[in-house]
């Protein structure tokens, strides 16, 4: 083999290398910048644009149904494991007596997504979170699992997972030891902003539910739009926050708590 | 008054490593406790959905409430310029540091996701009391280790009394921030007043010098060192005060929650039991809070008849049952209550035991957890008190009572 020959080899494999390397060094500024695209997809959803609602007739919720409840459930891959004091709970029926008039009505009861959480002020990490469209979640990944959000929320909305959980939902990741509540169904919510037609938009699931038994006592929507129905049906008849008293601005509302 | 002269310990005595080998009995069943409840979750406690904070949170807030409470000493010596403490001024930081050690420990063990106390350290949420007790707790560790090597180190001496007014402050703040923890919640009837910061600085000065008290005399009698009767009586003056502004405070407390309408469910509950089943609340705290943990302390404190250390070392034991009394009530009487989400309405269905109060009784896990935290305070003192000088070599009036005259020989 000449000198020359050695030497264009050389220069082969040089190129052939620095080829190499620089592919490595671009590629996954090239992979990565395809996950930040994905990602602005997903993160456009919350704009501060909507505040997403919730609105129940306590008239219309009938004693004894529990379908709103049995749909999260199913939803959300929620299941009782050793009991209701450590089960968690996302929705929960209850039914009330006034200690004046005797009178008994039911409603279901489930995070308030309120503008000014008491859980998101106490949480020392900010694992309890409120997205810029009002929905209150927690971030399970620095969820440290101290349970100061149990204590500080007004409505006992939070669940804490008191054991391993087997068989989750995709849409709805969970874990032991962290403390999770109603989502509003943030993945249904979320997939009705990629979808035009208004009318396969779904509601979260509780509602959906209501809607489908013929009681129709819940209303999901968007609290900023005029045009919604939850803000036709709110101007109406009007709506009121539980604990008007510790001003929080509540995204649920209920008509007929009297 | 001579300068004092600080001498470790000799521990090598059988009695002294039995002292180790128990509180290492109690650390390793905590430990044991904390990793059962790590693996299979905390359903294998009582803690639940309606009882958030159980009894590791009683031996937790208890232990660091102490810890600042037993700083006090040095900062009497130091910031109030009072002599007859000085020498004992190691010892005070010394057990204010072990016990914030053991208190953090039981805090963090009880955690869902204890493995991720890292994250607690790297993402903070400023409007969170916790997140600033965060950086209280860490601060406390930093100042006050500090200052301790400010005492030890002769050179540094001049610097002690500016690093233990540092010191005093910020243990000021620190206990603000633990009795906000649950003064700033405003979902809960019994919480949700401002006096509860200040309540718990008063509370920590009792508990703190309680254990105080009870270190000192078990360190001095059992190494067979001198400790002086006018120290002793200093000692036990200052707890007898202390207990009686903690009464004080847990007096107006109440009465300003009796005098709102909206607080009068969580009072009765509290002090008649009103709702509760077995009463449990209102026995833990007539009896525990206000009668063993106060009343009873501030006889033998006072009585004519009684001036020995036994009397005091009783009433120092009685006033760390009353603390964790005090907690008990606190923390797991507020969670028992229910929450008023309807006010004027009773709940009459529930699956999630909304409007009732809400059943606990500590589990042995938990019981052991928070034991384990007592133990790792204690064997932190017990084993720095051998490897360090922190001790003076005696306590005796003549050497360290400013005030001191020889007894004059009869005549």
């Amino acid at each position: 083999m000449s000198d020359d020959q050695a030497i264009n080899r050389d220069r082969r494999q040089f190129f052939g290398m620095t080829a190499a390397m620089a592919s490595l060094a671009v590629a996954p500024g090239v992979f990565l910048s395809q996950v930040k695209s994905a990602r602005a997809v997903a993160t456009q959803a919350a704009s501060d644009q909507n505040r997403w609602g919730m609105l129940i007739d306590t008239s219309k919720c009938a004693s004894g149904c529990n379908d709103c409840v049995t749909a999260c459930n199913k939803e959300n891959g929620i299941s009782g494991i050793h009991g209701t004091a450590t089960d968690a709970q996302w929705i929960r029926k209850v039914t009330l007596r006034d200690k004046l008039t005797g009178y008994v009505q039911s409603l279901p009861l489930l995070c308030q997504h309120c503008e000014n959480p008491p859980c998101v002020d106490v949480c020392p990490t900010g694992a309890s979170m409120k997205r810029a469209d009002g929905i209150v979640l927690v971030d399970k990944h620095i969820c440290i699992g101290c349970r100061y959000c149990m204590m500080a929320c007004p409505y006992k909305a939070r669940s804490f997972i008191h054991e391993v959980l087997d068989e989750q939902k995709a849409v709805a990741p969970r874990g032991k030891g962290t403390v999770e509540s109603c989502t509003m169904c943030v993945q249904r919510v979320d997939a009705n902003r990629g979808e035009e037609d208004k009318t396969k938009h779904r509601d979260p699931a509780c509602v959906e539910a209501c809607n489908n038994n013929g009681h129709k006592a819940m209303w999901f929507g968007d609290l900023k739009d005029p045009n919604s129905e939850i803000v036709a049906e709110l101007q109406k008849h009007g709506g009121q926050q539980l604990r008007p008293d510790l001003q929080l601005n509540t995204g649920v509302r209920y008509q007929g708590i009297n | 008054m001579k300068k004092p002269r600080y001498l470790e310990l000799e521990g090598r005595s059988f009695g002294y490593y039995l002292l180790l080998v128990i509180l290492g009995c109690f650390i390793a069943t905590g430990l044991a406790a904390f990793l059962y409840m790590e693996h299979e979750g905390h359903w294998v406690t009582r803690m639940d959905n309606q009882i958030v904070w159980g009894t590791p949170h009683v031996f937790a807030v208890f232990l660091i409430v102490a810890a600042s409470g037993a700083l006090n000493i040095a900062s009497i010596s130091s910031v109030f310029g009072k002599a007859i403490y000085k020498p004992l001024a190691p010892l005070s930081a010394l057990l204010a540091i072990a016990l914030l050690a053991g208190g953090l420990a039981v805090l963090v063990l009880d955690l869902g996701r204890p493995e991720r106390v890292i994250i607690a350290m790297t993402y903070y949420n400023f409007k969170s009391i916790f997140a600033w007790n965060i950086i209280l707790y860490n601060g406390f560790f930093a100042i006050v280790i500090v200052y301790l090597w400010m005492m030890m180190e002769r050179r540094f001496n001049q610097y002690s009394k500016f690093a233990g007014l540092f010191a005093f402050l910020w243990r000021l703040i620190l206990t603000t921030g633990t009795g906000s923890i649950f003064g700033f919640l405003v979902a809960r009837s019994a919480y949700n007043a401002a006096i509860m910061a200040p309540m718990f600085i008063v509370l920590s000065f009792a508990y703190g010098l309680a254990i105080f008290n009870i270190v000192v005399v078990a360190a001095y009698s059992w190494s067979k060192r001198e400790l002086g009767a006018a120290l002793l009586m200093k000692l036990r003056r200052l707890l007898g005060l202390f207990i009686a502004a903690g009464l004080y405070f847990v007096a107006v407390y109440h009465l300003t929650n009796i005098y709102i309408t909206q607080h009068h469910g969580v009072e009765s509950f509290i002090l008649l039991g009103s709702g509760d089943t077995n009463k449990i609340y209102m026995k833990v705290f007539w009896l525990g809070q206000i009668l063993i943990g106060g009343i009873i302390p501030l006889l033998l404190i006072y009585a004519p008849a009684l001036k020995g250390r036994t009397s005091m070392i009783l009433a120092s034991s009685l006033v760390i049952l009353g603390g964790l009394s005090q907690m008990y009530v606190t923390i797991i009487g507020g969670q028992a209550f229910p929450l008023e989400i309807f006010p004027g309405k009773e709940v009459i269905e529930s699956s999630f035991h909304d409007g009732v109060v809400n059943a606990y009784s500590p589990s042995l896990p938990e019981a052991m957890l928070g034991l384990g935290g007592v133990a790792i305070a204690l064997f932190l003192v017990v084993f720095a008190i051998k490897v360090l000088r922190i001790l003076p070599q005696s306590l005796a009036d003549r050497e360290i009572d400013p005030h001191y005259s020889e007894p004059q020989p009869a005549a």
